[in-house]
């Protein structure tokens, strides 16, 4: 608990500190919103905002699972296969790049408006970090366990089984919280044009210019991932009561 | 108790790149000795080691292992080398869980040896302890009882106590030798110690220069049960004054 005390006290201020802002007309109302008037907006909205909130987590959620399947998959196979891995692996990189705004309308043609765009755009964003991390962390088992595992004729499938997979363990958790922050990013992008969940309240409220219901969803996209952190966190601290998956200096 | 196995090298030659590593080198082991390879770095102790142990592949000439089951071989690394995940216990069964051979053995019949192997190296209390809860010297034996859990007929060892400090490394040669004694496997044992060469072996070879040509092959007077009293001894001492003047020459 008192590791979080500096960060909670600093929150306080920064409210407190926006409230007095905003109430003594220092900046106007219509561009940024006191925390009261957001409470407000989500105490009012309370029906949509649980909604949309729903509607968020679970497209985030399909997204991420996707990418945690896939990705793992993805890099398993590029790991046992060293020309698979030079054929597809710098394509992956190279999409990557290409900005998942710009990918959005073409998900909206290729699976029509709602859940399938949203889950798509939120498993594009985050599969590559965690193909990208698994890869490396299958690859960091050092030489000489390699060897170890070369002298008792091991098959590749028990080398990356008993070897590789719990030696890649903190690469592939950290792969995951990259992951699961970026897996809202594309949920978000893929429902300001698919529509349905907070992005599509968000863009709604742009339009009626209603910063508060901006500000709310902001706040509660925020605690999702927090949320998500907090579940991996405590998940992994779970694990590592049971194996020291995370001593990854070679014994 | 297991037989070792005897090992013929012919003409065995070995280029990393343009590099040549080691060139007509011709050995002969017998079946159940204790070899040591000394020489100075990079004279390609460790690279003969790896050719023996399968981990290389010969540029040409050959290795021929015979008189016993030469798959049924065992290395220790200079790094214990062991799976930071993974039991005392554990790390000890890993040769059940990969090799085939060792998979038809019962659940039982493992059992029992790896038992057998953690109380050979006086591991049997500290079964359930991670590597990171371990002594250097402790980890040194897991390795090492992992190495003797599947009995092999040819052990082969590259510097595994050169990282421990001295009272260890000397109780580890001392463990070893007797397990060598009551198990009578070929062990081919490399290392840059003279003291430890001699302490062990049976017999010395010394690679020197370009191509790894030997220099010196020694077959050692001494007692066949060595007490920590033979350090001190005129005739041990004797012996490593005479390596180290051949590894100056």
């Amino acid at each position: 608990m008192k590791r979080f005390l500096p960060a909670f006290i600093s929150f306080i201020i920064l409210t407190l500190g926006l409230e007095l802002i905003v109430r003594g007309g220092w900046v106007s109302e219509t561009l940024l919103p006191s925390p009261s008037m957001v409470l407000q907006s989500l105490s009012e909205m309370r029906a949509d905002f649980l909604l949309a909130f729903k509607e968020t987590l679970f497209n985030v959620l399909a997204g991420l699972f996707l990418s945690i399947g896939i990705g793992t998959l993805v890099a398993f196979l590029f790991s046992l296969s060293e020309i698979l891995k030079r054929a597809i692996l710098p394509f992956a990189i190279f999409f990557q790049t290409v900005p998942i705004i710009a990918i959005a309308p073409l998900l909206v043609i290729y699976f029509g408006f709602g859940a399938p765009t949203v889950i798509a755009s939120s498993f594009i964003v985050s599969i590559f970090p965690i193909i990208a991390n698994t890869l490396m962390g299958l690859e960091s088992a050092s030489e000489a366990q390699r060897d170890l595992f070369r002298i008792y004729q091991a098959p590749s499938l028990k080398v990356l089984w008993k070897l590789k997979l719990p030696h890649a363990y903190s690469y592939i958790y950290s792969g995951l919280k990259i992951s699961a922050g970026l897996s809202i990013i594309g949920a978000i992008a893929g429902e300001f044009v698919a529509g349905g969940g907070l992005g599509a309240l968000i863009d709604s409220a742009r339009t009626q210019q209603r910063v508060d219901i901006v500000f709310g969803a902001l706040l509660l996209l925020s605690l999702m991932g927090l949320l998500f952190i907090g579940a991996m966190a405590l998940i992994n601290r779970m694990i590592l009561r049971k194996r020291p998956l995370a001593t990854l200096s070679q014994e | 108790m297991s037989d070792g196995v005897g090992i013929r090298i012919e003409k065995l030659h070995k280029d990393f790149s343009q590099k040549k590593v080691i060139e007509n080198l011709n050995l002969d082991i017998a079946p159940g000795s204790f070899v040591s390879v000394v020489g100075p770095s990079g004279c390609g102790k460790s690279t003969l080691l790896r050719l023996v142990a399968e981990l290389e592949t010969p540029s040409s000439g050959t290795i021929q292992k015979d008189s016993g089951d030469a798959t049924n071989f065992s290395f220790v690394f200079q790094d214990p080398n062991l799976l930071a995940w993974r039991t005392v216990y554990e790390n000890v069964r890993l040769p059940f869980e990969l090799s085939k051979s060792l998979q038809v053995l019962s659940p039982q019949e493992q059992h029992k040896r790896i038992s057998a192997a953690l109380t050979k190296v006086h591991l049997q209390d500290s079964q359930n302890l991670f590597p990171h809860q371990l002594s250097g010297g402790m980890k040194m034996r897991v390795s090492l009882a992992r190495a003797l859990v599947n009995s092999p007929q040819l052990l082969l060892m590259d510097e595994p106590f050169a990282a421990l400090d001295e009272s260890t490394r000397f109780e580890m040669q001392r463990e070893l030798h007797t397990l060598w004694q009551k198990e009578r496997m070929t062990v081919i044992f490399v290392t840059h110690s003279l003291f430890e060469s001699a302490f062990l072996s049976e017999r010395i070879i010394m690679l020197k220069g370009a191509g790894a040509q030997i220099v010196l092959d020694q077959k050692l007077t001494l007692p066949q049960v060595r007490e920590e009293s033979l350090r001190t001894t005129e005739a041990f001492n004797k012996i490593v004054a005479g390596l180290s003047e051949r590894l100056r020459a």
